[in-house]
């Protein structure tokens, strides 16, 4: 993966409509707690565990993290529950952006409050425009996603509200800029 | 400005006039629940952002109720309980309900409205998508993440975006045989699984004023198997008087403006509802019973916040009473307070227990989330391999109950009871 300035060069994996928070990281890993680094660590080495067992991996195994550092998905990204392990366990596994046609709202919201992966909004949906290992490039000043084999260029959409939480750094960062928490 | 109940309640609680769908604004919080599957993560942010010293923003506002994986002997589940007692302890925080002594109470969207933590007019965030479920006794409630839990827990603030209000009106006389199971099921299988995404979805209508506080419950839980934000039915006496009876906490009930506009407006005659199911593997995968009477199924599961009420185990037992099952048949009370009642409710003179047991249900669990969300290895219900399994739980996407094979149907306790007798998906009206 190459990211300088406001690119972001990667490999893409690509997934489906609705993919829930249960495939994106199974019930049965939730004992791991992300802010422990170690288990940061092991959350991000299950990441897209949950996908059906005819998916391709998304994690290499012997290394625990994935060669994809950009999920291209449909719909409704991120439905279901509001575990941040969802985010943090892609983030975690070394996916920085999610370019999607949808997403489900909290799964957004903590791609945003923890600024794990990068919830990009795709203006068409692009499953059928790339498949799982194709070169990307995610142009963040221009707002665009290019496939690198023949450079045909698709529009991404403007952030919107959150652009000012997402600037500043998450959350925290942002409340303490405009001082509804104090520095600290 | 006419504004929903929605609306008014996120103006009252950011210090406004009035707010607008679309307005971002910073939201006061009455009450932060939190569990042992996301605390801990919480409690780390907090730290980590206010630092080891910090105080809760305030005691009385922070709720903690463990109910995931708390009958299991994974050693991590169990390390997760053991962050939450210390840090409950150095915040000496009075509403914890911790696991093994007799304030354990069992699955904290059933537990909150129990130990009077919700009440109408109020705003409550917890670290749990179906903290919506709260939306039924006239509060305005969302799930959240860890990260702005930790923000919350440590400023008592949120910044939310207003909603757009999806309002549902549910006119009608509900028939015989349905239940707010197949009424949800219904309207998500009409609109989709994102069919209500950043939308408030408000429940209206005589149908709705008819069900029990238990039954609004199991609608408001499922609001996010929409997508929405929120799940709301604007408080009525029945509301108060639960209310009331829960807790002695002045609250002001907030109603929002008949005419306010909303983005838009389904009308629906129960009188024609039907009882159905949603199939494998989305909550938005409509199917009448009777569609899939040809499902063969290996195990019935009655539990979880929308089928693990003593409503729902009377509805269970009133189909069960003088028949038996034939595929294995799992009960799960979701809290303390329903275990109890299970011995104390009767039908016919006979308590529920003795009707279960006496159909050749399995030993009740011991009230929790249990298979509800899979799981480690050995929790109670678990699915292993390809079962197909009919359950009262609220979401069946692939893997949720454990295994990745399973095929799991959601259904109304009436639905799952009338299914354990024959063995394959049955409409309890058919039995
Ligand atoms: S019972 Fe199921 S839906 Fe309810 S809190 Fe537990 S896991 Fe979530």
């Amino acid at each position: 993966m190459n990211q300088k300035n406001n690119i972001l060069r990667a490999k893409v994996y690509v997934a489906g409509d609705n993919i829930d928070t249960d495939q994106i990281i199974p019930a049965h890993y939730l004992n791991l707690v992300p802010t422990i680094p170690e288990e940061y660590a092991k959350l991000g080495s299950y990441a897209m565990a949950g996908l059906p067992s005819t998916a391709l991996p998304f994690i290499d195994e012997t290394t625990g993290r994935t060669p994809y550092g950009i999920m291209i998905a449909g719909r409704n990204f991120g439905c279901g529950s509001s575990r941040e392990h969802a985010p943090v366990a892609i983030g975690a596994a070394g996916c920085k952006a999610i370019v999607a046609e949808s997403y489900a709202r909290i799964f957004f919201r903590n791609c945003v409050a923890t600024g794990e992966a990068y919830p990009y909004e795709s203006e068409t949906l692009l499953t059928s425009e790339f498949k799982t290992g194709d070169e990307a490039e995610i142009n963040t000043e221009e707002g665009t996603i290019t496939r690198v084999s023949d450079g045909a260029v698709f529009k991404l959409k403007e952030i919107g509200a959150v652009g000012p939480v997402i600037a500043a750094g998450g959350m925290f960062k942002y409340a303490r800029e405009i001082g509804i928490i104090k520095q600290g | 400005m006419k504004m929903t109940i929605t609306e008014k309640i996120l103006a009252r609680a950011s210090g406004s006039q009035s707010v607008k769908p679309g307005d971002n604004v910073w939201v006061d919080v009455d009450i932060l629940l939190t569990h042992d599957v996301c605390g801990p993560g919480t409690i780390g942010i907090f730290q980590q952002e206010f630092g080891r010293n910090a105080k809760v923003f305030n005691r009385e506002g922070v709720v903690i109720i463990p109910d995931h994986y708390i009958f299991t002997k994974d050693e991590k589940a169990h390390r997760n309980v053991d962050i939450l007692r210390e840090f409950v302890k150095e915040q000496d925080l009075p509403y914890y309900y911790d696991p093994g002594t007799p304030a354990y109470c069992g699955v904290c969207h059933l537990g909150m409205p129990q130990h009077g933590h919700v009440r109408p007019g109020e705003v409550i965030v917890g670290t749990d998508s179906h903290t919506c479920s709260h939306g039924a006794l006239g509060a305005f409630a969302t799930g959240i993440g860890n990260t702005d839990a930790g923000f919350v827990m440590g400023s008592g603030k949120i910044l939310l975006k207003v909603p757009e209000t999806l309002r549902f009106v549910l006119n009608g006389k509900k028939p015989d045989f349905i239940s707010a199971k197949d009424m949800i099921l219904r309207i998500i299988g009409d609109i989709g699984v994102d069919g209500a995404t950043y939308c408030a979805m408000e429940f209206v209508g005589e149908a709705i004023n008819d069900l029990s506080i238990d039954e609004r419950i199991t609608i408001c839980n499922m609001a996010i198997e929409a997508g929405a934000k929120n799940g709301i039915i604007p408080p009525d006496e029945k509301t108060i008087e639960f209310v009331k009876s829960r807790t002695l906490k002045p609250f002001v009930p907030i109603y929002g403006d008949e005419d306010a506009p909303v983005l838009k407006t389904y009308t629906y005659d129960v009188s024609t509802f039907v009882p159905c199911v949603a199939k494998p593997s989305s909550p938005d995968n409509y199917a009448t019973a009777r569609d899939v009477k040809d499902v063969k199924l290996d195990r019935s599961y009655i539990g979880s916040c929308t089928g693990g009420k003593i409503t729902d185990f009377v509805m269970a037992a009133e189909i069960l009473k003088d028949r038996k099952v034939t595929v294995e048949t799992c009960l799960v009370p979701a809290t303390v307070e329903i275990s109890e009642q299970l011995i104390s409710t009767k039908i016919d003179g006979k308590s529920l227990l003795e009707i279960f047991v006496n159909a050749g249900c399995e030993p009740v669990a011991p009230p929790s989330c249990a298979a509800c969300l899979g799981g480690p290895i050995d929790t109670f219900g678990r699915t292993h391999s390809d079962e197909v399994v009919i359950s009262t739980t609220n979401r069946n996407f692939i893997g949720r109950m454990g295994s990745k094979e399973a095929q799991v149907y959601l259904a109304s306790p009436l639905t799952a009871a009338a299914s354990a007798v024959t063995g394959h998906i049955t409409d309890p009206r058919d039995l």
